[in-house]
């Protein structure tokens, strides 16, 4: 039994993909307790597409694409941030006009190529059997750097997030930790890209944060608690596309949503 | 003569429309300033103006002689009218109140004793210690707004700005309110605190300042009294005390001139 639960992680890509699940399952699901309660579920979609562009432009200059996405992603969220505060426009039609801008620019760019042998499908819906020793060093320093950073800021970020206002009379630099958190949510997206790709990439941001949400009374276990939904969604989905045959990306994100009924169902069982 | 706090000729605009015009202040260590004076007369911009939420357009403001943003982290304590937060928020009363202490803390230090300490201090100081561990969403109005002025305690500030902390609140909650405000103004911290109740002020409040988008009064509650500038406003209130607009708030600056005192 166990041999044959184990089975699967004798061969080296499967490994570079448990690895990555790891990672992507608990940053991803970190971050997005942010997400979720700054209502902020726009932003994963948006800067996902964003990046889109970043991948093209990295193709066509024969660059890393994860260093291009990367790059096109966090000047996106910037953007966001710079159009919602000096634009006085909302956060959402900020994103709405900026990700569908960057997304326009890749698709653009793209089509003026005669030919072009970029697998599209790959980023599109994510392959996380597909990731590389390269692809992996890019996932854990970028991973790392994104979790350092909010763990250091995290009570001033906490603070921000349930009561900006006060916050700021306090002293705290809220303007700077909303830019932070775009371009934090920038790279942990890019992260995430090649685990579920371009288009599900969303989801690992809002899912686990929502069902962890849903049963939670304090913040601390709130983000714990979506960490750990997030690995069971990202490890539990590699595994059953494994023995399914079925696209990673797509069943990591089924596992995930399945977590998130599950948690509804055990709210709505508890008694207050 | 210093002021913690001074304001000279500060003139506060939302795109074309002008809230205060030509403010004088000087708020002298360990004092309770009370703000009144009726809605949309600009009470709330001048807090949100002391804490550097909002830019003067004109004039000089000076809290502990520099600008709000450039003080230390902490210095003020600002306490909004509404809450304007989500009150869904996995966060428990005593979590609340333990933000008070982020500003203090570099992210380095971690939470210690002496925070929590402070905390339960702020919370029974507000009467609200055995509410330490209920979800924010299962507090009532005044409950809520304790808690929000037990986060201002729990910080320690140099300043408190407290925006019609009263509004809503039963008699007993609005006297615990009283004392807190008391006793932070006796360690010498001043407070400017905006109100809507006219109802002792004097016991409440060293000076009172009455605004109508410039001040109308500015002096001790006697002084403001037998002035004519509280009492023009106040014949403009129907209702139990409770200052309103009933007027347009553009016409009517010539029925109470302005009294310095």
């Amino acid at each position: 039994m166990m041999h044959a639960l184990l089975a699967p992680f004798a061969y080296s890509f499967m490994q570079r993909a448990l690895v990555a699940a790891l990672i992507v399952g608990a940053l991803c699901s970190m971050m997005g307790t942010y997400v979720v309660l700054r209502k902020l579920a726009f932003i994963g979609d948006g800067l996902a597409h964003a990046s889109f562009a970043g991948i093209v432009i990295a193709y066509l200059r024969n660059i890393d694409y994860q260093l291009g996405a990367a790059v096109v992603a966090v000047l996106t969220a910037l953007g966001i941030g710079f159009v919602h505060r000096k634009g006085k426009v909302s956060l959402d039609t900020s994103i709405g006009v900026l990700f569908t801008a960057a997304f326009a620019l890749g698709i653009f760019l793209m089509s003026r190529q005669t030919r072009y042998t970029l697998d599209l499908q790959s980023f599109l819906f994510g392959d996380i059997l597909s990731v590389t020793r390269g692809d992996l060093v890019f996932i854990v320093v970028v991973g790392a750097a994104v979790f350092i950073a909010a763990m250091l800021a995290y009570r001033d970020m906490l603070f921000a997030s349930f009561d900006p206002v006060v916050a700021e009379a306090a002293g705290l630099p809220v303007k700077w930790l909303d830019y932070g958190l775009l371009v934090a949510l920038a790279l942990t997206i890019v992260v995430a890209l090649q685990s579920v790709g371009i288009v599900l990439v969303a989801a690992l941001l809002v899912t686990p944060a929502a069902a962890a949400y849903q049963l939670s009374k304090r913040f601390t276990p709130m983000l714990l608690l979506s960490a750990g939904f997030g690995i069971v969604s990202t490890v539990g989905g590699l595994y059953a596309s494994y023995f399914l045959g079925s696209s990673s990306g797509a069943t990591i994100v089924l596992v995930a949503t399945l977590l998130f009924f599950v948690a509804v169902a055990l709210k709505r069982l508890r008694p207050a | 003569m210093s002021c913690e706090v001074e304001l000279h000729k500060v003139r506060v605009c939302y795109d074309a429309f002008c809230a205060l015009d030509g403010i004088d202040l000087c708020v002298q260590p360990g004092e309770a300033l009370g703000i009144v004076g009726p809605n949309g007369s600009g009470k709330s911009t001048l807090l949100k103006t002391i804490a550097g939420l909002l830019q003067p357009e004109r004039g000089s403001l000076c809290v502990f002689g520099t600008a709000p943003r450039k003080l230390p982290r902490g210095t003020i304590a600002y306490v909004p009218q509404v809450e304007a937060v989500d009150w869904a928020f996995p966060a428990t009363v005593s979590d609340v109140v333990a933000m008070g202490r982020f500003a203090h803390l570099p992210w380095w230090q971690r939470f210690g004793a002496t925070d929590r300490a402070l905390v339960e201090e702020a919370l029974e100081a507000v009467g609200m210690a055995s509410m330490a561990g209920r979800h924010i969403a299962e507090l009532s109005g005044g409950q809520q707004q304790r808690a929000f002025i037990a986060r201002a305690l729990a910080q320690q500030p140099r300043l408190l700005l407290l925006d019609e902390p009263t509004t809503g609140v039963d008699a007993v909650t609005e006297e615990a309110m009283r004392v807190v405000v008391r006793a932070v103004v006796a360690r010498g911290t001043p407070v400017l605190m905006t109100t809507h109740d006219l109802e002792r002020v004097d016991e409440w409040f060293d000076r009172l300042m009455v605004l109508d988008r410039r001040t109308l009064a500015l002096g001790t509650p006697a002084e403001v009294a037998a002035s004519g500038a509280y009492a023009a406003i106040r014949e403009h209130t129907h209702t139990h005390g409770h200052l309103r607009v009933d007027h347009d708030p553009h016409e009517g600056h010539e029925a109470h001139p302005e009294v310095r005192l």
